[in-house]
């Protein structure tokens, strides 16, 4: 199995460090050529979400990884990933991906005086690390959306079919169980 | 109460979600609005670009509180605003007015040419400018959570942010390839404490994020940084004293995420307009990255 990391711009080395710890082989997407390469799933690191998306497109790989997310490829996302898997963002006309039905709130804690560490339950798994940088939440799920995770009433973890996606940063800690999860769902389905 | 080092932690976290990007320094909230549409990961809030700066000449200082607020107000990514080396009650201003990060910077005039801000005070993040290794650990151990290079503000000229980030990466390698019993020496050389010393001989980088900063102005100098190991870029005056900012600065972004990419940058470096003019290192009159060492 190789896992893509979309590498174009945020913490993409964080998750490469943890797939390398766990064995996963992986490959970075920068640009349009590397799709063509092989790959079974994705991860959509933190980072900027308008400059992933602006650069998603300029590269020209908007339309293909949308297309292939739509089609059930495994997707880990985390932070800035989550706005791009998001159907609706709060206060914006448009979403990106509009693969994973429901609304986020971008910056959602505020400015990064309002950045935390905390330790909380994500479902299936117990208690993990959760480090949110001016992180999102998820503000409204559809029905058919599993919720995996709430911290203050806030949901930031959820799932929905093939797609994980979580309001913090798994990558910053050393806890790798939230990358296992997802990689023993993926050889449960293969 | 939160532990002082879970603050440190999450801000220099902040710092790795702006890796593989480019911060711009905007001086009016279209500004902001151009830097975030054309994939800015940050902008820097200033009255004035470095090169406005050199030119008018005279005291320069933190930027008006209200200007900051607007840019705040135009954007959703990261604002960051300047504060003179060692003038902590600017510092505490921006801190009030909850910017992202604090660059204590030597862009500014020094307000004090002995002491450093304690940034360890501090729950924002703060970035230094560095020329070398014991600037930046000296910074770190003072608090910042992020490094760039100092280069030469406001000059378009790429020499010195290459010096800079060259010192650097020949002072880690050195570092790395000491014996153990060499670090003590080494951080007593570079004036800091042993264990930042230890942290580079064992992970040869440094703790913090390191961007480049001072010079550039063009896509190949991104690109060029870049390949000598910064992880990302901070552009001053590179994009709003050239011809077209928007074409400039989208490009900008494209050659640091694909830096290794020649025939790429070559197609994003076509049609620029106009660079800014710069100014040559022998021209220069005021040597910035002289201020807070």
């Amino acid at each position: 199995m190789t896992v893509a990391v979309l590498a174009l711009q945020g913490a993409f080395i964080e998750h490469e460090q943890v797939l390398n710890h766990l064995g996963v082989e992986h490959i970075e997407l920068r640009q349009a050529s590397d799709l063509k390469k092989t790959f079974d799933a994705l991860i959509l690191p933190g980072g900027e979400s308008t400059v992933q998306s602006l650069l998603l497109h300029e590269q020209n790989m908007f339309e293909p990884l949308k297309k292939r997310i739509e089609d059930g490829m495994p997707v880990l996302a985390t932070c800035a990933g989550l706005i791009l898997l998001a159907s609706e963002i709060e206060g914006q006309e448009t979403s990106h991906f509009a693969t994973l039905p429901v609304k986020v709130r971008r910056n959602a804690y505020g400015r990064q005086l309002g950045s935390f560490h905390t330790e909380s339950e994500v479902k299936g798994i117990g208690k993990v690390p959760m480090t949110f940088i001016r992180a999102p939440y998820v503000s409204e799920t559809s029905p058919d959306v599993e919720v995996l995770a709430v911290v203050d009433n806030k949901i930031v973890g959820v799932r929905y079919n093939s797609q994980f996606a979580y309001a913090f940063h798994p990558e910053l800690d050393d806890n790798t169980q939230i990358h296992e999860l997802f990689l023993r769902s993926i050889s449960a389905k293969s | 109460m939160e532990k002082v080092t879970e603050r440190y932690e999450l801000n220099k976290q902040l710092a790795q979600m702006l890796k593989g990007g480019v911060i711009m320094d905007v001086t009016t909230p279209e500004q902001a609005k151009i830097a975030e549409a054309a994939g800015a990961c940050a902008v820097m809030a200033l009255e004035r670009i470095p090169a406005d700066i050199r030119a008018a000449g005279g005291v320069s200082r933190m930027s008006d509180p209200k200007l900051i607020k607007k840019i705040q107000d135009a954007v959703s990514i990261p604002v960051m605003a300047k504060c003179r080396i060692g003038h902590f009650a600017e510092a505490q201003i921006l801190e009030a007015l909850e910017i992202d990060y604090i660059d204590e910077s030597e862009v500014l005039s020094p307000a004090d040419d002995i002491y450093h801000i304690n940034k360890r005070d501090f729950k924002v993040p703060f970035v230094c400018g560095a020329k070398d290794l014991g600037e930046a650990l000296r910074r770190i151990n003072e608090g910042a959570s992020m490094i760039r290079t100092k280069g030469e503000p406001g000059t378009g000229d790429i020499i010195q942010a290459v010096r800079h980030m060259r010192k650097m990466n020949s002072e880690i390698a050195r570092i790395g390839s000491m014996r153990k019993d060499e670090l003590y020496e080494a951080a007593k050389q570079l004036q800091v404490p042993y264990n930042l010393v230890e942290y580079v001989h064992e992970n040869l980088r440094l703790p913090v994020v390191n961007f480049a900063a001072g010079g550039v102005a063009t896509p190949a100098d991104a690109s060029l940084m870049m390949q000598l190991g910064a992880e990302g870029v901070f552009v001053g005056s590179g994009i709003f004293k050239s011809g077209n900012p928007e074409k400039r600065a989208s490009a900008i972004v494209q050659a640091v995420t694909n830096y290794t990419d020649a025939s790429l940058i070559a197609k994003l470096s076509e049609d620029l307009g106009e660079a800014m003019v710069g100014i040559n290192e022998q021209e220069i009159q005021l040597i910035m990255a002289e201020r807070g060492i």
